[in-house]
């Protein structure tokens, strides 16, 4: 559960444009270089000089995959009624009206429509800004429309993960969207329709267990945290430290879990190549 | 006697006073007293158990003589036969899984095993299943679809096994196939939420046609000491954090999770292994004959449609 960390970057724009973030520059975590945030921006936030992939937003990450940068947002307004009146030390209800005033969006995922190389698709983007990607009923209503009608119009899917898991305020509802989610891709399979799988940092808890391991293709950013229990969760339980590299991106791809690991300013060609190839 | 829980206190005191009279010589006046006793217990039991709390329900669903999945295979099922592996890497001994009999007709049993003493618990990992158990669990159902036998499913689990082995050997996909699969399952598929449905490592067998629960299990999204340890930041709100996940039994049929709450015996099914087992049956067989009634195609689309309309509850805005 590593979403209430401070997010590493600015909260992304809400608009389709993306503006500059406030700071000039950032440091690189992955070599420590200074990089000015518009060459970070205009790099889709890929660090040049080591490859570093910082988090990307929904918006931006719609705006690399689809065709020309455009799509049409399905279901935009759905937002979460806080079902179960949830209270921890404030009220999540609270707590949601601030991330919806702060991001511009109403929920943790952007679902649209358009063409990726030329063929129909159905993007569904998590944004980590939004209680840490964490998936909700909106989460799983949004992807489960998304599926339906990339079902109804013979269209691919690609589901990007970003996610610390199911939504706690929302309880056992969001733990249930990990089931309708995958009862959605398991009519996707039966209609032989493609279904992209993007995990990027992090994917953990019932997002990794459900949607994000059902692709296709099952495809990583570099350095990717993926897995199913935390860190932390797995260090209390074994009582040791866990080794370097553990959970990455590149230990799944070793592990058989992934089919590829792709660099971001790569990924819309791959994502296209594998369409043309599955998209029958 | 089963173990007393903290808030069976009130229990605890009279159950000692029974104890000293019945050292004492018999007498009339004793035998007397100790019945008074007995009623007075069964009063408070009755009391405590009609208005248990969200934790004191965490409390028995975790009770360490709460009947396991081979406790009610035992009373409910006949000819039952285990059946081991996942054909891929190894036999997971926190699920369980083979052929049996219902009320002569053969069904597939699969459910988290918890041990019932230590040795046992420690075979069992405590219920913590590991990607081979899910994929054990798959293989059967599969086998069960090949061979058009209803599946049964008993779900009291903690968790799914947060350990290396399990990262290592992809316990996220092995649950992930299990939801997606179990969703198109061309068999009836009965659930019953026993003891503790313990967030994906749960549901990970608990997709199907009717979702039973038992009166003081739980099912959660994450136990109330981690969602306490992470939204309070403090571990001690597990309280506080139970009443707030609604795990329990009636908040989770309001929400449209569960589709019958399973009534236990006063104290809970511990108390009387036997009861519970004759009160499953009942409801069991009421659900299994019902969803046997459906043609595979309403079945599978009822199914769908039951796990699609979850959460609709909890949204709000304009269609487009
Ligand atoms: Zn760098």
């Amino acid at each position: 559960m590593a979403w209430f960390k401070k997010a590493r970057k600015p909260l992304p724009s809400p608009q389709k444009v993306s503006r500059v973030p406030e700071g000039l520059w950032e440091k690189c975590p992955g070599c420590e270089a200074i990089l000015y945030t518009k060459d970070l921006v205009a790099n889709h936030q890929v660090c040049d000089k080591c490859g570093h992939h910082f988090r990307l937003g929904a918006v931006e990450r719609l705006s690399l995959l689809f065709d020309g940068g455009t799509w049409h947002e399905l279901a935009p307004a759905l937002r979460s009624n806080d079902p179960l009146r949830f209270t921890d030390t404030k009220p999540y209800a609270e707590r949601l009206r601030k991330t919806i005033a702060s991001t511009g969006r109403n929920d943790a995922v952007i679902v649209g429509s358009g063409r990726i190389g030329g063929r129909d698709a159905v993007v569904a983007s998590m944004d980590y800004s939004f209680i840490g990607g964490s998936m909700g009923v909106v989460v799983g209503e949004k992807i489960t429309r998304g599926i339906e009608h990339a079902i109804a119009h013979r269209a691919g899917v690609v589901i990007v993960s970003c996610s610390g898991g199911a939504r706690m305020m929302e309880g056992a509802l969001s733990l249930m969207q990990m089931a309708k989610i995958s009862a959605a891709l398991a009519r996707l399979d039966r209609e032989r329709l493609p279904y992209i799988s993007l995990l990027t940092d992090p994917t953990t808890g019932g997002v990794t267990a459900s949607y994000a391991m059902l692709g296709d293709l099952n495809i990583a950013e570099p350095g990717a945290l993926i897995g199913f229990a935390g860190p932390r969760v797995i260090e209390q339980t074994i009582r040791q430290k866990l080794p370097e590299g553990f959970q990455r991106a590149e230990f799944l791809l070793e592990r058989g879990m992934l089919d590829l690991v792709v660099d971001r300013r790569e990924q819309q060609a791959v994502i296209a190549r594998a369409l043309r190839f599955l998209h029958t | 006697m089963a173990e007393l829980l903290e808030f069976e206190a009130p229990i605890d005191i009279l159950l000692k006073e029974i104890e000293a009279l019945s050292m004492l010589p018999s007498t009339d006046d004793r035998n007397r007293e100790i019945s008074r006793l007995e009623a007075r217990i069964d009063a408070i039991r009755g009391d405590l158990y009609r208005s248990l709390t969200a934790w004191q329900r965490v409390q028995v669903a975790r009770h360490p003589a709460r009947p396991t999945t081979l406790d009610y295979v035992e009373r409910l099922f006949t000819d039952f036969v285990e059946l081991h592996g996942d054909r891929r890497f190894a036999d997971d001994n926190a699920i369980v899984a083979g052929m049996a009999d219902y009320k002569g007709t053969g069904v597939l049993v699969v459910g988290h095993q918890k041990g019932s003493d230590t040795k046992q618990k420690i075979f069992r990992n405590f219920g913590y299943a590991r990607p081979e158990g899910y994929r054990k669990a798959l293989r059967l159902m599969q086998l069960a679809e090949k061979f058009r036998r209803p599946v049964i499913c008993f779900v009291d689990t903690p968790a799914a096994y947060p350990g290396i082995e399990s990262e290592e050997r992809g316990v996220a996909e092995a649950i992930a196939l299990n939801l997606r699969e179990m969703a198109v399952l061309d068999v009836p598929i009965i659930i019953v939420v026993h003891g503790e449905g313990g967030s994906g490592g749960a549901l990970g067998i608990a997709v199907g046609d009717r979702v039973l629960m038992h009166e003081f299990a739980m099912y959660s999204v994450i136990p109330p000491e981690g969602c306490a340890a992470i939204l309070w930041r403090d571990a001690k709100k597990k309280v506080e954090a139970a009443e707030a996940l609604k795990i329990t039994a009636p908040d989770l049929l309001g929400l449209g999770i569960i589709d019958e709450i399973v009534a236990e015996p006063v104290g809970g099914a511990h108390t009387d292994p036997a009861q519970a087992a004759a009160l499953l049956d009942v409801a069991l067989d009421r659900a299994l004959r019902q969803v046997q009634e459906m043609d595979s195609d309403a079945r599978l689309e009822a199914r769908y449609g039951k796990f699609r309309a979850i959460g609709l509850i909890g949204i709000e805005g304009a269609d487009e």
